[in-house]
């Protein structure tokens, strides 16, 4: 390690024996930097998430070697041995639970992580670096959940195969080649499912690689806080002031958070454990037989709904592809030199803009784009199909772009009488669920393209904290106030 | 006009682009609103109830083994804790009256009695052969719970489940005559919870279809609960052992993030007072 930002005590061997390793290997030296590593004093509990973040991937690759050692990698036997998994490995129910559900909590916890360092400006200068390293890993986890999720060889696996790998066809001129190799094949079979077991098992060391390099990134330019303000570096006395030794203050107080984060993950794995997954996965694939709605995982669903909202497939595909990268270079579409939200009065109200339309653009990716969330139409009503069939053809023949549609509803009378009604249903004007995705699109790349640009140039910050003590110190008066409100006479 | 239920049925045909070819009628998606069933096996305490399981299981082997295979399901599970359990001399007993496919010494294909490590042997070689016999794919039972909903929406599904013992329960006992006027396919029977409001499968389950040797009734809707309870069990035999592995493990995580937080408020208090560290 060599020094890094902030000035830190050096480590000298004590005993023979660490004197004689460190003369080897300075394993004792790393040892040391990272237990003591100074960490600001006023982190709050969404700093929490990156320890979360390396359980979560150890639990992974834990639970995925176990699963490994019974999982068969064959179109004819993938869903078979998952079952076999459930049904007859001791704990193989838990092994699987914990591992599917894992990684639906790795991703909220990344989730958390990403908003996190949106908010408080974790992007910008000198952690660009870190920040984009941490951009790749998040590209390897949506790589490493997609190929997992077709190991089981349901029908979501399948069919999601089909539709990812299908979006690389694309690409003019030299998309089919490209899906075609991607897949060992033409088409979603034996090949693809073995090479991407082989992926699901590398790609997962390849993010532990890269989180050593985010890691050592970190312990270049130190953590970022909620004041944003930076530790005062100019001495190992004054960084004092601003930090805590990361072992034991931030080891325990990040334990604390990961039990917590544990506890509601053991609710889902053991009382709800397909709560988070698709009942059509466990039908086995079948290539003969289309699900009605396809859809992904749903940490993809926002990803979905933006490459649903172009008609183009190609601009819809590169719409959904610049929505990952353009957070690549986000550390330069933002022109503001105030690192926290907490003092950007404006930005605030943009960025938690930001975040409902990110989770709307969710929801919309979960739902049917057809889906007419606000309608002006016409409804005709019939008990007998002809006439209803008869209406049907005399409103298209009137216009024939018309959109209407028969839509057939059971019902049953008190006296047992039932009957069956043919709704015929001209739509003049509608809003439908893709308009509202589009909308949720605009002001996801405006955000990035228009907002944070302006933004920085004309809002007016309010004073930041002179140090990170400053900071902490203020508030921690103003929690022993709120405290003891009894000692202050109201005003 | 007052109606007691009102079923809805998503539309299927979607914008006509042109006059003439209008789309032909066509209904299915979610069906009708299916009702909650409230189950011994629900919750985070759920059992299910063995005498039940075992009566579902009576109907499985007397009815839908006939054309429904359940291939992921051995005999010695029916043995199994957390299941029926049947006694061991029991189970195979139950095994030695059904015959799987083997291979003889000599080579040559036999069939020979099941004992309780064999899966449960199919009514049909593959999938094919049944579509030739019925008609159409009767779907293996063993996960029907799982793949299949009654319930839907994020909120709903968190609070409920997702409703698949309550689909099964409700198309068992849905069978109903068809509307005046509505053309049910040839071979099939009108069933509004049923994907175009028609299935080719016979209503199971008239009433005294099976004779319960503990003395229950046999009707329509007790079979229905019995052999809806019995495929819940199949679709996660280890739900028991899952709940209960649950609830030791989240008090014991409760335990240790309460210890977790005082040695965090212990460790912080002189910083948090203004020292250093």
């Amino acid at each position: 390690m060599s020094g890094g930002h902030i000035p830190q005590e050096h480590y000298t061997p004590q005993s023979k024996a660490e004197k004689w390793l460190d003369h080897r290997l300075p394993v004792g030296g790393l040892m040391h930097h990272l237990n003591s590593f100074p960490t600001p004093k006023n982190l709050n509990w969404w700093w929490i998430f990156g320890g979360v973040l390396a359980v979560c991937l150890v639990v992974q690759i834990v639970t995925g070697i176990g699963l490994a050692m019974h999982y068969v990698a064959h179109v004819d036997h993938a869903f078979a041995s998952v079952e076999h998994i459930m049904r007859d490995v001791i704990g193989g129910w838990w092994l699987r639970y914990v591992h599917a559900n894992g990684a639906s909590f790795f991703f909220i916890a990344v989730y958390l992580h990403i908003f996190r360092g949106l908010y408080y400006g974790s992007y910008k200068a000198p952690r660009e670096i870190l920040w984009i390293v941490g951009v790749l890993i998040y590209l390897l986890m949506m790589a490493t959940a997609f190929m997992g999720y077709v190991l089981p060889w349901g029908q979501m696996s399948f069919w999601g195969a089909q539709v990812i790998t299908g979006l690389f066809s694309a690409i003019p001129g030299v998309g089919k080649t490209i899906q075609a190799w991607l897949l060992g094949g033409p088409a979603v079979d034996q090949a693809a499912l073995n090479r991407f077991f082989s992926l699901h098992y590398l790609l997962p060391f390849a993010i532990a690689g890269l989180v050593a390099v985010h890691i050592w990134a970190l312990h270049h330019v130190g953590n970022n806080n909620p004041s944003g303000v930076s530790v005062r570096n100019t001495s190992v006395d004054s960084a004092k002031k601003d930090t805590v030794p990361f072992s034991p203050y931030y080891t325990v107080k990040d334990a604390f958070g990961i039990v917590i984060f544990l506890i509601i993950f053991a609710v889902f794995v053991f009382y709800m454990p397909n709560y988070l997954g698709h009942p059509d996965n466990y039908i086995e694939a079948n290539s003969r037989v289309t699900p009605e709605h396809i859809v992904p995982e749903w940490y993809f669903l926002p990803f979905y709904a933006i490459l649903r909202s172009i008609d183009n497939k190609l601009l819809g595909v590169l719409a959904m592809f610049a929505s990952i990268g353009i957070l690549a270079v986000l550390p330069w579409l933002d022109t503001s030199r105030v690192r926290s939200g907490a003092y950007r009065p404006s930005f605030r109200w943009f960025f938690w803009i930001f975040v409902v339309a990110c989770i709307g653009l969710g929801y919309v990716g979960s739902k049917d784009p057809a889906i007419r969330l606000i309608e002006q139409s016409e409804e005709f009503k019939f008990r007998d199909p002809a006439k209803a069939d008869e209406k049907l053809k005399e409103i298209t023949t009137a216009d024939k772009s018309a959109e209407a549609a028969i839509q057939i509803s059971y019902h049953k009378e008190e006296d047992g009488e039932s009957y069956m009604e043919y709704s015929v249903k001209h739509v003049h004007m509608a809003f439908t669920m893709k308009n509202l995705g589009q909308l949720l699109m605009i002001y996801y790349f405006a955000y990035f393209l228009l907002i944070l640009p302006i933004l920085g140039v004309r809002e007016r910050a309010r004073p930041r904290p002179d140090s990170i003590d400053a900071d902490f110190q203020a508030k921690m008066a103003k929690k022993r106030k709120a405290a003891a409100p009894a000692a202050q006479p109201a005003e | 006009m007052k109606t007691m239920k009102f079923f809805r049925a998503a539309v299927l045909s979607v914008a006509a682009l042109a006059a003439g070819a209008a789309p032909a009628l066509a209904a299915g998606g979610d069906g009708p609103k299916i009702k909650d069933v409230t189950w011994s096996f629900e919750g985070p305490l759920g059992r299910f109830d063995r005498a039940q399981l075992q009566r579902g299981w009576q109907i499985y082997a007397e009815v839908c083994a006939s054309c429904h295979s359940m291939k992921y399901l051995r005999y010695g599970d029916l043995g199994r804790k957390g299941g029926p359990e049947f006694p061991a001399d029991q189970v195979e007993a139950i095994a030695a009256t059904f015959e799987v496919p083997d291979v003889g010494p000599d080579g040559q294909a036999i069939t020979r009695p099941a004992i309780p490590t064999d899966a449960l042997a199919s009514p049909f070689p593959n999938r094919k052969a049944a579509e030739a016999t019925l008609g159409a794919y009767p779907p293996d039972l063993s996960l029907i719970t799982k793949k299949r909903t009654g319930f839907h929406g994020i909120l709903t599904q968190m609070f409920k489940g997702t409703g698949g013992a309550e689909y099964v329960y409700a198309l068992l006992t849905g069978y109903t005559e068809a509307p005046a006027g509505f053309k049910v396919p040839d071979g099939a029977h009108f069933n509004p919870y049923f994907k175009d409001f028609a299935i080719k499968m016979l209503a199971p389950l008239p009433e005294d279809r099976v004779t319960y040797q503990d003395g229950t009734k046999a009707t329509t809707e007790q079979m229905a609960l019995d052999i809806t309870a019995f495929l819940a069990w199949a679709a996660e035999p280890k739900m028991e052992e899952r709940k209960r592995a649950g609830l030791a493990n989240i008090i014991f995580l409760s335990i240790f993030a309460v210890l977790l937080w005082f040695s965090t408020k212990k460790l912080w208090k002189p910083i948090k007072n203004g020292e250093d560290a």
